[in-house]
């Protein structure tokens, strides 16, 4: 405890010598890893996001803190055509960009910047597109280079976004971090000086924290922006100090050495309970984690063969062994914390028995052999996949179905599953913009089944997410989305694992931090006790 | 001399080749397609996948990308990382340092307790303070780096409070990176209260990777001094009427030094190995904790370009060893 306090003293006196501020206040977030880069466009580890997108940059829509909603960010307001093709900006004025050793700007945030920083992902042709290796995985997996048919602007204020066609889920990839805004005056001042990289490496954005300094594998150190938009933030100075072992992680929470930090090691959970300085905050992560059949290959071409694997399985006896209690069982496609959830959809209970006796009426008395594949890599959805794999099998011996555990190296497992050479697979998704179309379409419709692990195109269901995606009506998309996860749960194309609960050990000394649904960890609007 | 140093000169060339084509090819063996991993779970389209490929290089006959590998790094071009963007030479500067100055500490405190204890080890031999040396050095030598380090961790930092978890410097400290190592940056910015925060912080992770090299030293010593020990002109020596203390000191120590010396100098490619995983428990920004993540993400540039590098620096040590030993022992430098 002395210690503590001694630390927090010469901490206090150290940032006094070094801003003259006697009030400065400071916050240690231990983060997990080294963010791979600045440009938040150029990746998809919410590593990097944590460090880049985040603290640095805003995007024309914000998610809001601690939720999946949105509202307005860069732009005050948006309006969309009946049609649902043209989606017009108003942009907020009087947004500062930060200033660094090598760039100081000369005008304020406009739609200059907008166009800049879309077209740079979309247009091959474009002077940025391949600065920095040009690669923007996010932007073309959203689809959005096919969805874009003009960027436009109206005046310095106004953009306006034409579409190829409706889009229901636009306003929210708006949201997500590979939306986020580069200066084009920043950009065009480094294509000038012939240091065009510059703009990725030595970021500047319009956003809470400026950036002050990068350690590779140690420290990263931000400072707030003083004329942010939305106000000061409360903490100063804001420091990620990058820890990769998780027990390693936690020691420093309780030794005082950080405030906050992500992904504690199950075991050490218990402890942490017990520590008097820390909450330990928890929350349903924004993820499914399933076990897919390839529905083009036989048995799993038949519903009822696939609705005898959900029977087969005990999924309490998982959630037990493989998340040690941390994961909540998955009943449909989506995580509850989204909105469109049926509540209704009832999950099919642990009855070998009836699995049994739908395997006779497929043809199966007997059972069958297939292959069970199992990720060799711990996920958000899923902390162990060979367990996993360990407990359907056995599970599956005792209705006949002999399961053969197959495993690949990660890039290699996740090939061969795009190109369907498994029967059954283990996978799962963490979401990206909290809209349904980015679960129930992106993973089962019939756009996706070429690639995807169940290879899953069923026309009734599809149809009601094409329904989903030309309407921007809440109402009735939600209705629309109940019905498809009717659809989904008859024809089983998954068995539903578990959604994760995610963990947050935090000291009782940070005021109003809030764990977002989507794993995000945002500092603006946290405060600290001195 | 110099036909000895050219000798040993000329040899490292065919090695340096050797390291450029394992790490070519092993990390290309390894089943992982970087671009793939950098999509994860995200469809990449076919024909960003080949645009990017084709970018990376990584579309050309294998042999090609090989010459040209073997090409740049004969121009001193050591590519640059297909995640960062940054080159890999000086992503290596900034990290290497680091490396450095937890392997020098901890070799430091190696051979500072490590040969005293083989000394006396081998002189009181069959004692109790032999056998507890000989025990201690045995369980050190066993002991898995990483359980090892989290138990310090545990004792010296949560438990105790002597000692800093993690990191290189407490966060409050700022120092512009002038040389990299953070005792010589906090002392030339004449800030002491960062320079105590530095050693501080140093003490543990150099204390964890030093285990193995001070076992091996002290076994190595003891051994080495019990063979010499035993040989004629100690017995003239004794004979003579020399102190103990310059027996043991000059005329043995000098001649058991050798083979200490060849430990010490191959210990330093394992202080390497080892500080993957002690700069991994610590979070010390060093080359372990980076390559380990490079070869994680595929990241092929940094894999071959720093492990050649890594590699170089212990070949240049090991050159160096090999000088020192012919200048301890002139029966090898002629050639005998």
């Amino acid at each position: 405890m002395k210690f503590t306090q001694g630390l927090a003293a010469l901490g206090a006196a150290a940032v006094i010598a070094l801003y003259g501020q006697a009030s400065a206040k400071t916050l240690v977030f231990c983060s997990e890893g080294s963010p791979e880069g600045f440009n938040p466009a150029m990746y998809t580890a919410g590593t990097t996001f944590d460090a880049s997108s985040r603290p640095i940059y805003n995007r024309l829509v914000e998610f809001e803190r601690g939720s999946t909603k949105t509202q307005p960010g860069l732009a005050e307001a948006w309006s969309v055509t009946e049609d649902g093709k043209i989606i017009t900006f108003a942009l907020r004025r009087g947004v500062k960009w930060h200033s660094s050793k090598t760039f100081t700007p000369t005008r304020d945030f406009n739609a200059d910047d907008v166009i800049f920083s879309f077209e740079r992902a979309w247009k091959s042709d474009h002077p940025f597109n391949k600065v920095s290796a040009g690669k923007y995985p996010y932007f073309d997996d959203m689809g959005m280079g096919k969805l874009l048919k003009v960027i436009r602007k109206a005046d310095d204020y106004t953009v306006i976004f034409e579409l190829n066609n409706p889009e229901a889920p636009f306003i929210a990839n708006m949201a997500m971090d590979f939306a986020s805004i580069q200066s084009a005056e920043y950009a065009a001042a480094m294509l000038k000086a012939g240091t065009p990289e510059k703009l990725d490496l030595e970021p500047i954005g319009t956003g809470p924290y400026a950036l002050v300094s990068y350690q590779k594998d140690a420290v990263i150190r931000y400072k707030a922006h003083p004329t942010y938009w939305s106000g000061k933030a409360k903490i100063d100075d804001l420091v990620y100090s990058i820890t990769k072992d998780a027990s390693v992680r936690w020691a420093k929470v309780k030794a005082g050495e950080c405030h906050l930090m992500p992904y504690p090691n199950p075991a050490d959970l218990d402890a942490i309970r017990k520590d008097p300085n820390v909450t330990l905050m928890q929350s349903e992560g924004l993820n499914i984690g399933y076990w897919a059949f390839n529905t083009e290959k036989k048995p799993f071409t038949d519903k009822k063969v696939r609705q005898a694997m959900n029977y087969a399985v005990n999924k309490q006896a998982i959630i037990d062994a493989v998340f040690l209690g941390a994961g909540k069982p998955a009943i449909n496609p989506i995580p509850p914390t989204i909105w469109s959830y049926n509540t209704e959809v009832k999950d099919y209970p642990y009855d070998p028995a009836k699995a049994k006796a739908l395997l006779a009426e497929a043809g199966y008395p007997n059972g069958f052999e297939t292959d069970l594949w199992a990720m060799p890599v711990q996920r958000p959805y899923n902390p162990n996949a060979k367990r996993m794999a360990e407990v359907i099998q056995a599970d599956l011996d005792k209705v006949g179905v002999k399961a053969k555990i197959v495993t690949y190296e990660w890039a290699e497992y996740l090939k061969r599953a795009r190109a369907g050479e498994q029967q059954t697979i283990l996978l799962g998704w963490t979401g990206d913009n909290g809209d349904p179309d980015n679960f129930l379409n992106v993973l089962l419709g019939c756009d996706a089944a070429k690639t995807s692990s169940s290879r899953w195109c069923f026309k009734p269901y599809d149809d009601l997410m094409q329904q989903a995606r030309q309407t921007s009506d809440i109402a009735k998309r939600t209705d629309l989305y109940k019905k498809a996860q009717v659809i989904f749960k008859e024809e089983a194309p998954w068995y539903t694992v578990a959604h994760s609960v995610v963990f947050k050990p935090v000291s009782k000394k940070v005021i109003d931090f809030q764990i977002s649904p989507f794993g995000h960890h945002i500092f603006y609007g946290v405060d600290i006790k001195e | 001399m110099l036909r000895f140093l050219l000798t040993r000169l000329a040899l490292i060339i065919p090695t340096f080749l050797g390291v450029t084509l394992m790490t070519f090819a092993m990390i290309r063996l390894v089943p992982g397609d970087p671009i793939l991993l950098m999509y994860g779970e995200r469809t990449v389209d076919e024909s960003v996948y080949q645009k990017l490929k084709a970018e990376m290089g990584l579309d050309r006959p294998i042999l090609v990308q090989y010459a040209s590998y073997l090409n740049d790094m004969a121009h001193g071009n050591f590519g640059k990382s297909i995640t960062t963007r940054t080159p890999v030479l000086s992503e290596f500067v900034t990290l290497f340092p680091a490396t450095v100055e937890l392997s020098l500490t901890a070799m430091t405190l190696a051979i500072l307790i490590g040969l005293p204890a083989g000394i006396v080890a081998a002189v009181r031999r069959n004692t109790a303070f032999d056998h507890t040396v000989m025990g201690a050095s045995l369980t050190g030598y066993s002991m898995p780096i990483f359980w090892w380090g989290l138990l310090m961790i545990l004792t010296f930092s949560v438990w105790l409070g002597w000692t800093p978890v993690s990191g290189r410097m407490a966060v409050k400290y700022f120092i512009e990176p002038v040389t990299g190592f953070s005792l010589i940056d906090s002392y030339l910015a004449g800030d002491w209260s960062a320079f105590k925060s530095a050693l501080h912080h140093l003490i543990l992770p150099a204390c964890v990777l030093s285990t193995v090299p001070l076992a091996v030293i002290a076994r190595m010593t003891r051994s080495s001094m019990l063979e010499v020990l035993n040989e004629d002109y100690i017995r003239t020596a004794r004979a003579k009427g020399l102190p103990p203390w310059r027996v043991v000191g000059l005329h043995a120590l000098r001649n058991a030094l050798i083979p200490v010396i060849t430990v010490i100098g191959l210990q330093v490619g394992a202080l390497l190995g080892g500080a993957i995983l002690t700069e991994t428990i610590f979070s010390w920004p060093g080359v372990g904790n980076w390559l380990i993540e490079s070869i994680r993400r595929r990241d092929y540039p940094v894999v071959q370009g720093g492990i050649l590098l890594a590699a170089s620096i212990v070949m240049i040590v090991n050159l160096m060893v090999d000088v020192l030993y012919g200048l301890i022992n002139p029966r090898i430098r002629k050639g005998h």
